[in-house]
């Protein structure tokens, strides 16, 4: 029996899809049985950002109101072989489907997966609360700004209201040369305003765009911080113990100059 | 110079993380304590009525707020007595 873990922020364009798609691949390249769902019914984007987006034949508002099976639905990624994505409907909207009907659709497919990992619509509407409706667990993701955390923070007391205990955050596009000088909320910050466990920080990267423009995943470069990021994302998922990666740029002529005089 | 230097090494409280940060708790507060405006001010207005059969005080100087510290949220309410009423005026 596999679990369901939705990946979920409030606020929109925080990187929910990105850390949905990272997330699956990276199960997926340690051989679980992984399956995407998208659940932004009208607003499809997982399939662009996971580059499957020409093989799409049926959707989830097709399975739910039972014009084809599951398995017709399911795309399989040309890379891992573990990868299935069931697409969100482009021409419905969010009412199209019911959290009943998301319950049983996850019940299916944690027969089938080791991991359902359902990538969350912005807003805290029906999207939401269908989104939410199977999942074991929720993995909230944000941005170190004021609006972003503030969403975080509505969407944990909302998960928390639906039994969804124990959200794990993951702080995403944090820039450290920022948070040195003060000019971004550090990571410590954010913990101890939402009062969550951290699952993951991503530092802000250009190589996320290069690749989202390929449509290929990060977590699968080598040499990326960010990619290095969501591989210790992957892993604290499956339970291992990763410590968190070092930000920071050692040397540079501020540390050494605060380390001189003692301010470090 | 020293405005510059605490800059630089991020000293400075006035530093827009700080500012980020207080603004986000204080919006925190009302998020969490699911307080409107329109309650904020009905309260006010109850707390008014209720006072004034004691003591006379300044309308409009009063301020009713929450604020939080250490994980408490308090409300707290600055009303500036003009004058005490008479004793021997029973509250209703």
């Amino acid at each position: 029996m596999g679990e369901v873990i939705v990946i979920t922020s409030g606020k929109g364009g925080v990187g929910k899809t990105t850390t949905t798609a990272n997330i699956g691949t990276g199960l997926a390249a340690t051989g679980k049985k992984v399956c995407l769902v998208d659940t932004d019914i009208g607003l499809r984007n997982l399939d662009v950002v996971l580059g499957l987006e020409n093989r799409i034949v049926y959707d989830i508002v097709d399975v739910t109101s039972g014009v084809c099976r599951i398995r017709q639905a399911l795309i399989k990624d040309k890379r891992f072989e573990g990868l299935h994505l069931l697409p969100a409907a482009q021409t419905k909207d969010k009412t199209a489907v019911n959290p009943e009907q998301m319950m049983v659709l996850c019940e299916e497919l944690k027969k089938e997966f080791d991991f359902v990992i359902i990538d969350c619509p912005a807003g805290i509407e029906q999207g939401f609360k269908n989104a939410i409706a199977g999942a074991d667990r929720a993995i909230v993701v944000t941005t170190p700004e004021v609006s972003a955390v503030r969403d975080a923070d509505r969407i944990i007391g909302l998960l928390e209201a639906a039994e969804l205990r124990d959200p794990k955050l993951i702080i995403n596009r944090l820039r450290p040369k920022m948070v040195k000088h003060g000019d971004m909320m550090s990571i410590d910050d954010m913990i101890e305003i939402l009062a969550i466990d951290l699952l993951g920080v991503v530092p802000e990267d250009d190589q996320v765009v290069v690749t989202t423009n390929k449509g290929e995943t990060v977590v699968r470069d080598e040499k990326s911080q960010s990619g290095q990021a969501y591989r210790n994302i992957t892993r604290r998922i499956l339970g291992e113990s990763v410590p968190l990666m070092n930000l920071e740029e050692p040397g540079g002529f501020i540390n050494t100059l605060r380390r001189m005089i003692g301010l470090k | 110079m020293l405005d510059f230097l605490s800059r630089v090494f991020g000293r400075d409280s006035s530093s827009s993380k700080n500012v980020a940060k207080e603004r986000l708790r204080l919006v925190l507060v009302h998020d969490r304590a699911n307080v409107s405006p329109e309650l904020l001010s009905s309260l006010k207005n109850d707390l008014i009525k209720v006072i004034s059969n004691y003591m006379e005080i300044d309308e409009k100087a009063l301020e009713v707020s929450l604020d939080s510290s250490e994980n408490q949220v308090a409300l707290v309410a600055n009303i500036p007595v003009k004058r005490m009423k008479r004793a021997n005026k029973s509250p209703a």
